[in-house]
């Protein structure tokens, strides 16, 4: 059994769902955002798969490309995530998600 | 050359008062306010130029015939097209010149009665006004433009009875004036809008050819005729609208000579005879027309018996002339009626200034503290007696004229209204004498010091060029030449002959009058009857005329309090309560409510905003790929 596209979608998709889980279910902020940091992945793979094996023939790396340029929205993202998150444990002594609240009505 | 006027001078003539009313509110007012003499100097000049074109027209018309004016576009609403234009047919010419010279008089007069008011140029540029708007309202070819100047008149005449607007009595009872002729101009309103909707038109001369073919006919035409008649038994003061006119009195006495004279009330009887054709081919107008004339001209006299104000005497004496003016339309007499205004004019007015003039010395309305007055004003005695004599009909004098001819008309026509009239005769005689006696017979009843004199020759002037006319004006109509001029029998539909000498009639009415004067001299010069004895001997009479039937009682508290407040007023207010208020505060209300029910969702857990984004889109794409897959 060769390894094909739908492979490598699978994973892509496995991995979307564990971080979407952990992204709607974790409480600790930190670990929402390592579950989106892993959602952004997810979608890495689809994009470079999609890349490789719908347009193999030409050498147009887009979806590789792209690929860079999520890592380093995600790595930009991560940086001011976590300073958020350190802000708002300082300010409330807590990184619990349920608790941060002030948007309520 | 002269013979034919041009059509422009007719503009002129409602215009220039206009326009002086512009320079003097825009111009005179804010910038030369320190020469106020100036403002009526450019009122005189305007009207004094009006009269002048005035004559010139009346001349054209004499002459040549009614005047072809083109007319402008006024308002185009999609199909209906409202012109602006003039008619300049004898009735209006005649008025013109009724309008121009009584407040051309009254205008010089103001100069001095006005002197030193502080209100000097504001009224000035009101009397421009009024003068401009009755101009305008006697040319007016269709019935939008007359109402328009219809209503600007009622609204000068506010603001002129309000002249004196920091004296509470002043301010209600232009308020009173207002409201009470806006009763009666709802119905003429009505009226327009209700011939519009028949005929299409609102042009008059369009509106005459209708009723005189007879397309125009039968119970409509009665009621847009009646409907019209509501609109000048407003403005004319008749009964039941009449409790306006005495309280309006309140005005400055030019201001009275003005609306009694020539303006404000001559419109009401003026809009009867420029639409007399709806009236004469509806039998039943003219006979509430008559009906209500005759009567208001009695019911008036009474309470001109008993006042003792001498400016709410002639208030009740110009209503109950008023009455026979509308007698005499009713009666068919469209001519004697227009005669009648045109000689009340001169003497009413002259009244009115003559009355001015004794309050300029005195400082008082009041006849019980005058007397004695003849002596120290000798010019202002001998107008006011020329005018008495006129009002109350004595030969040669030009009431004795118009009024025997509208007695005549109400002979022929109803002869029950005649008899009402004739004892009218007998009041008015007797009323305008008794005001002569008390006013200016006997001795002095008002202090020791008082300092009497003869007003300025700037007032007396005026009265002089008006008395020339109340022992003139009459004359006229000698040879029936007023008459033919106002179209008489020419139009068809309401001939009247001129039976003024034939008739013994005005002998009868002159011997009336004669009697009533001669009560009046009896109980008020020589004393040999007591007036205090009759009034007591007809003691119900006189509780009931001096308090002038009760009208302003029952109108206050049956009509406006018990009614009105008490009933309409409280409805409209639930309705506004409840009903507008209840609409605007329940939208506020279903708003919040709504708002709170939906603003549950806002939690502030940023997850549960991710769940709900997931499932939206899971929800979307599962749609598209149904539709992809099964839809086809």
């Amino acid at each position: 059994m060769s390894i094909g596209l739908e492979h490598y979608l699978a994973l892509s998709s496995i991995l979307f769902c564990i971080g979407l889980y952990g992204a709607l279910a974790k409480r600790n902020a930190v670990m929402i955002l390592m579950s989106i940091e892993i959602m952004l992945n997810a979608v890495n793979i689809a994009l470079v798969s999609f890349s490789r094996y719908i347009i193999p023939q030409v050498v147009v790396l887009t979806g590789q490309v792209f690929v860079i340029f999520i890592m380093v929205a995600a790595a930009a993202e991560v940086a001011v995530g976590l300073a958020i998150i350190l802000a708002i444990y300082r300010q409330r002594e807590t990184v619990d998600a349920g608790e941060i609240d002030l948007m309520k009505w | 050359m002269l013979d034919q006027v041009p059509y422009q001078a007719a503009w002129a003539i409602f215009l220039l008062p206009l326009f002086s009313f512009v320079i003097i509110s825009f111009l005179l007012r804010p910038f030369f306010n320190h020469q106020p003499k100036l403002s009526g100097q450019v009122t005189m000049a305007a009207i004094g130029l009006s009269f002048l074109l005035s004559v010139w027209v009346l001349w054209s018309v004499i002459t040549q015939g009614a005047l072809s004016i083109p007319e402008v576009t006024w308002v185009v609403i999609g199909d209906t097209t409202i012109k602006l234009g003039l008619m300049v047919d004898p009735l209006a010419a005649v008025m013109l010149i009724i309008v121009t010279l009584v407040s051309l008089m009254i205008q010089i007069y103001s100069q001095a009665y006005m002197d030193k008011d502080p209100g000097y140029c504001r009224y000035f540029a009101f009397m421009s006004l009024f003068t401009g708007s009755m101009l305008g309202l006697v040319l007016a070819d269709n019935l939008v433009q007359l109402y328009v100047f219809w209503e600007l008149v009622g609204l000068c005449s506010y603001l002129l009875i309000g002249f004196w607007f920091y004296r509470p009595a002043a301010a209600a009872a232009a308020k009173k004036a207002f409201i009470v002729t806006r009763v009666g101009d709802f119905g003429f309103l009505v009226a327009i809008l209700f011939l519009y909707s028949r005929t299409g038109t609102f042009d008059i001369a369009t509106l005459h050819h209708l009723a005189v073919a007879g397309v125009l006919s039968g119970t409509a035409l009665t009621w847009a005729a009646i409907g019209i008649f509501a609109g000048a038994v407003g403005k004319s003061a008749q009964f039941p609208l009449h409790t306006w006119l005495p309280d309006a009195m309140e005005g400055p006495t030019p201001v009275s000579a003005l609306i009694h004279a020539a303006t404000m009330v001559a419109a009401g009887v003026f809009l009867v005879a420029r639409l007399f054709p709806l009236f004469a081919h509806s039998p039943q107008a003219m006979t509430t027309v008559a009906i209500i004339g005759g009567f208001t001209a009695i019911f008036a006299a009474s309470m001109g018996l008993v006042m003792n104000d001498v400016k709410r005497v002639l208030a009740y004496s110009t209503i109950s002339q008023l009455g026979y003016m509308m007698l005499g339309l009713g009666a068919f007499g469209l001519a004697p009626a227009i005669f009648h205004l045109f000689n009340h004019a001169f003497f009413k007015a002259l009244l009115f200034l003559g009355a001015g003039s004794v309050s300029h010395t005195t400082g008082t309305f009041d006849m019980r503290e005058m007397g004695g007055l003849g002596k120290a004003m000798p010019w202002t005695y001998a107008t006011f007696l020329i005018a008495s004599l006129s009002i109350a009909g004595i030969w040669p004098l030009s009431g004795f004229w118009s009024k025997d001819e509208i007695l005549t008309s109400a002979w022929g026509e109803q002869r029950i209204m005649f008899y009402l009239a004739m004892i009218t005769v007998f009041m008015t005689a007797f009323y305008m004498f008794r005001v002569l006696f008390l006013t200016f017979g006997g001795e002095y009843r008002g202090g020791q010091h008082a300092h009497l004199h003869e007003s300025p020759k700037v007032m007396v002037v005026p009265m002089v060029v008006l008395s020339i006319l109340a022992v003139g004006s009459g004359w006229l109509n000698i040879t029936g030449r007023f008459g033919h001029f106002l179209g008489e029998g020419a139009i068809g539909g309401w001939e009247h002959i001129f039976t003024i000498f034939a008739h013994p009639l005005p002998w009868i009415s002159l011997i009336v009058a004669i009697l009533g004067i001669l009560l009046a001299y009896m109980m008020y010069s020589t004393k040999r009857l007591s007036a205090q004895a009759i009034g007591q001997r007809f003691s119900p009479f006189y509780t009931l005329f001096s308090k002038k039937y009760w009208f302003d009682e029952l109108y206050e508290q049956i009509f406006v309090v018990r009614i009105l407040v008490d009933g309409l007023f409280r409805v409209l207010h639930l309705f506004d309560s409840r009903a507008v208020d209840g609409a605007v505060n329940g939208m506020a209300e279903g708003t919040i409510a709504a708002g709170s029910c939906i603003r549950k969702a806002q939690t502030g857990q940023l997850q549960l905003y991710g769940l709900a984004i997931i499932i939206g889109v899971i929800i979307i794409t599962g749609s598209f790929l149904g539709i992809h897959f099964w839809g086809g």
